[in-house]
């Protein structure tokens, strides 16, 4: 049984179909890339699957239970964690601090146990810490150290982008969500994302579904690739399948023009 | 040699157009300035006050107070890092003399336009013959077209001069004329305070108000010297407190609590009735600045209508105590009552939360500003007089009982501990709270409320808990107040409240405690609350004109508020703290060059 399955699934905004009829499945511990021209509906389709947008029809089943129209809270919690295109970062708290709301959903002392400072209250803070720590020492040397108790607006672009991997990583999913995670990286830092997300799946067991631009990322993580164009999708398969599609090559570079009728 | 001196020509001309054009800006705000506040009546009113008596009343303080300012602005210099200082030019005294005289002609002329149209006194009642006197200084109003004019331009042209004066002399200057004026203002405070020796209020002050010459002498000259002496190490202290505040070492901060603990214990004994009712109005407004803080400064939801929470905690408390209560017929004590309360606030915190939980930002605050006028209503209505009492209110409640005594009106200085008691406690709470999950939770949605959601939390409890909170603050204080005053009225409880609260948190900090307290014992403490004086007692009329004009400063100069917490600067500034980071990158790299 797939781990992340919708069946028909739909999204219309006014009179815009976003999403039509899209079936799509990834099985636990695939990576599955999602590419389309822009405004192809990619990111609603993150949207719907996440629970920020609730879908007019169709089913998203996780793990076989039907998650369509929950909080997306409830569905973070369930085990689904997204990235944001244009990184959307809590820009005024720490470096740490972003990793360790992650861990919200995780953990339960309230008020209470706040103001009295229980021992499970301690006990729980530390270890929201260590996770955190931990979870940042994935990415190596750069979010670590003195970069804890950074802001995170001040970190670089791609730093930024790390960091948010690392608060949606800190959610404990079992699917990560990453919509557009090389979006204005160097080709250099691009390499290394491309490495990443190999590792979060080798080394975090985490099943991944990726939108992504730049074709040779795609080529590098994917198992199979799902193509959307006007929120319907027009091919699916592994990359070589894919890039040898008509339908897609047409969705990016248009039909040719039929100079018969115009001259 | 034409073609040379054409240029010149040219650039002073443009020179002297745009100096004119400040000069008559400055001058024109300054006169308005003064004529508004003499039309409002300030200076009227402020004239039965001394200063120092019998040269200076409060009335000419403020309004000559004005042009010096004016002239000072000229001379004004502004150390921009990266920015060269532009250097003092003898000119700029002579603008602001010219200024400083326009703005005393404009005076004049309203002196002479108020004394000819005596009928306008029907529109604005303040235009008094007395305001006239005491505006051309007793001159008459032919005559003062000649004296304002000299007068103000004398003034301003110190004004101006006083940026000659070496650094350290202007400091001393500053720190005399601070000393004398807020000896002078807060005499009340300090007599007061030194009722176990009366010799020196009785040396410091004239038998009708205000400093005598003498005393005014003996302060100035104290408290310059003093600065004079002490600026050298000044700032080597300052830089040592900026390191020991920064790194808050777990023993100096021991000490720190431990020393203010002592001076809780310790102060309210030397304070008299006056400073003890003081600093338990500064309490309430402290509790409920506390409470607000955690709603508006957490978790970012804007609540306009806070004083309903306020209510509900006096009014349970007063129905549950108060044998003038029909409703409720056994009556408890307020210990008894107290859990109760705090019940009923949960419950009125999840009442209003609950059907605001979709909305944001403007529309959550117009709602909750409906709220806060719907619970005074109810509260006032006939409809529900044998429940709340209607206009009459609720009357006879009792105060608190600890070991025998009756904490309540009668015993101002038993009441000042039991208010420090809930402001602790309240402070205590939202400390321990903003350093918890749940407090993350809120920074987290006051940031970004659907990335927290998206990221696992869950918002709709987070802003329950949040309002929760805040409901349950705001009733200490709304319990303490019952047994504080001993009756309830709704019209305790008017929207001003609210939004009093409000300037509190913005002014002092939002999202910090301590910014918070500095917000209470200045806006409530000197200017006073909106039915309750501060020590600027004669401010009372203009207490809600120097509120706005205060938060409109803050906005422009200090948007933060004066002590604001670490992420709320950052937020507003940004762009400096980025600056800043790569200045120092570009140091450290400098650096390393030179060590290459």
């Amino acid at each position: 049984m797939a781990l992340l399955e919708t069946r028909g699934l739909e999204k219309a905004f006014g009179g815009v179909r976003a999403i039509q009829d899209v079936d799509f499945a990834i099985d636990e511990g695939e990576i599955v890339s999602i590419i389309g021209p822009n405004g192809a509906g990619k990111t609603s389709f993150f949207n719907l699957v996440s629970g920020m947008f609730e879908p007019d029809g169709g089913q998203i089943l996780f793990n076989g239970i039907d998650i369509g129209g929950h909080t997306p809270s409830g569905i973070t919690k369930a085990g689904i964690a997204r990235t944001f295109q244009n990184v959307r970062l809590f820009a005024n708290m720490t470096v740490l601090e972003n990793v360790m709301v992650g861990q919200h959903c995780r953990t339960q002392r309230g008020i209470f146990s706040a103001i009295f400072q229980t021992p499970a209250f301690k006990r729980e803070e530390k270890e929201i810490e260590e996770k955190a720590k931990d979870v940042l020492s994935f990415f190596g040397s750069r979010l670590v150290g003195y970069r804890f108790d950074e802001p995170a607006f001040t970190l670089s672009y791609a730093n930024r982008r790390r960091l948010e991997i690392a608060r949606a990583m800190a959610t404990e999913p079992r699917v990560l969500l990453l919509d557009e995670p090389t979006a204005g990286m160097n080709p250099r830092e691009t390499i290394e994302l491309t490495d990443l997300i190999g590792r979060l799946r080798d080394e975090k067991g985490f099943t991944i579904v990726v939108i992504e631009h730049d074709m040779k990322v795609v080529q590098g993580v994917s198992d199979r690739v799902i193509v959307l164009d006007h929120g319907v999708k027009i091919a699916e398969g592994t990359y070589e399948d894919v890039s040898g599609n008509e339908d897609v090559i047409e969705a990016y570079l248009g039909r040719p023009a039929d100079l018969k009728g115009t001259t | 040699m034409t073609s040379v001196t054409a240029p010149t020509v040219l650039q002073t001309n443009t020179f002297a157009k745009e100096s004119l054009r400040e000069v008559i800006g400055v001058a024109l705000i300054a006169g308005l300035t003064m004529i508004y506040v003499s039309a409002i009546g300030m200076v009227v009113v402020f004239d039965k006050r001394l200063i120092i008596e019998p040269i200076l009343t409060m009335g000419y303080l403020v309004l000559f107070s004005i042009p010096v300012f004016a002239g000072h602005r000229f001379t004004r210099q502004e150390a921009l890092e990266g920015l060269e200082v532009t250097p003092l030019s003898e000119g700029d005294i002579a603008k602001a003399a010219v200024a400083g005289a326009l703005a005393g002609l404009f005076l004049a002329a309203f002196a002479l336009i108020v004394d000819t149209f005596p009928q306008l006194r029907g529109t604005f009642p303040n235009l008094s013959p007395k305001m006239v006197e005491l505006i051309t200084l007793g001159y008459g109003t032919s005559a003062a077209l000649v004296v304002l004019p000299v007068v103000s331009a004398l003034l301003a042209a110190v004004g101006a001069s006083v940026a000659w004066l070496p650094r350290k002399l202007y400091k001393a200057l500053l720190v005399g004329i601070s000393t004398v004026l807020i000896t002078s203002v807060f005499d009340a405070v300090i007599d007061d305070f030194f009722d176990w020796l009366p010799a020196i209020p009785d040396f410091l002050y004239a038998p009708v108000s205000g400093l005598t010459v003498v005393s005014t002498i003996v302060v100035f000259s104290l408290s310059a010297t003093l600065s004079f002496v002490l600026s050298g190490r000044d700032t080597s202290l300052r830089e040592r407190l900026a390191t020991s505040a920064s790194v808050p070492g777990k023993r100096n901060q021991m000490i720190l609590i431990g020393l203010i603990g002592i001076a809780i214990v310790v102060f309210p004994q030397f304070l008299g009735g006056i400073l003890n009712e003081l600093f338990t109005n500064v309490g309430f407004f402290l509790i409920m600045g506390l409470g607000l803080n955690v709603v508006v400064g957490y978790a970012g939801l804007l609540d306009l209508g806070y004083v309903a929470f306020f209510a509900v905690g006096a009014y349970t408390m007063a129905i549950l105590t108060s044998p003038l209560s029909p409703f409720f017929t056994p009556e408890l004590s307020w210990w008894l009552a107290f859990p109760f309360v705090l019940i009923v606030a949960t419950i009125a915190g999840l009442l209003v939360g609950t059907p605001v939980l979709r909305m944001r930002g403007d529309y959550l605050a117009i709602v909750t500003l409906g709220f806060g006028e719907i619970v005074r209503i109810t509260l006032l209505s006939d409809w529900l007089e044998p429940l709340f009492g209607g206009a009459q209110g609720i009357r006879q409640i009792p105060g608190i009982q600890v070991a025998g005594t009756e904490v309540s009106a009668i015993t101002p200085e038993l009441m000042v501990y039991a208010m420090m008691a809930f402001v602790f406690v309240a402070a205590y709470i939202s400390w321990r709270i903003e350093h918890s999950r749940v407090g993350r939770a809120w920074a987290a949605m006051r940031e970004d409320e659907d990335v927290a959601e998206a990221v696992g939390v869950d918002t709709v409890k987070a802003k329950l808990m949040a309002f929760i909170t805040g409901a349950i603050i705001a009733s200490f204080a709304g319990a303490l107040f019952a047994a504080k005053v001993g009756s309830v009225f709704a019209s305790s409880f008017q929207i001003v409240t609210s939004i009093i609260i409000l300037v509190i948190v913005i002014v002092g900090g939002m999202g910090n405690i301590a910014g918070v307290a500095v917000g209470a014992l200045i806006l409530v403490g000197i200017l006073g609350g909106p039915n309750q004086p501060g020590l600027l007692q004669e401010f009372g009329q203009f207490k809600l004109l120097l509120y706005g004009a205060l938060l409109v400063y803050m906005m422009l100069k200090r948007p933060e508020g004066i002590l604001p917490s670490k992420q709320r600067q950052q937020e507003l500034h940004q762009e400096e703290v980025l600056q800043d980071a790569w200045l120092d990158k570009v140091d450290t790299a400098a650096e390393q060059e030179n060590a290459n």
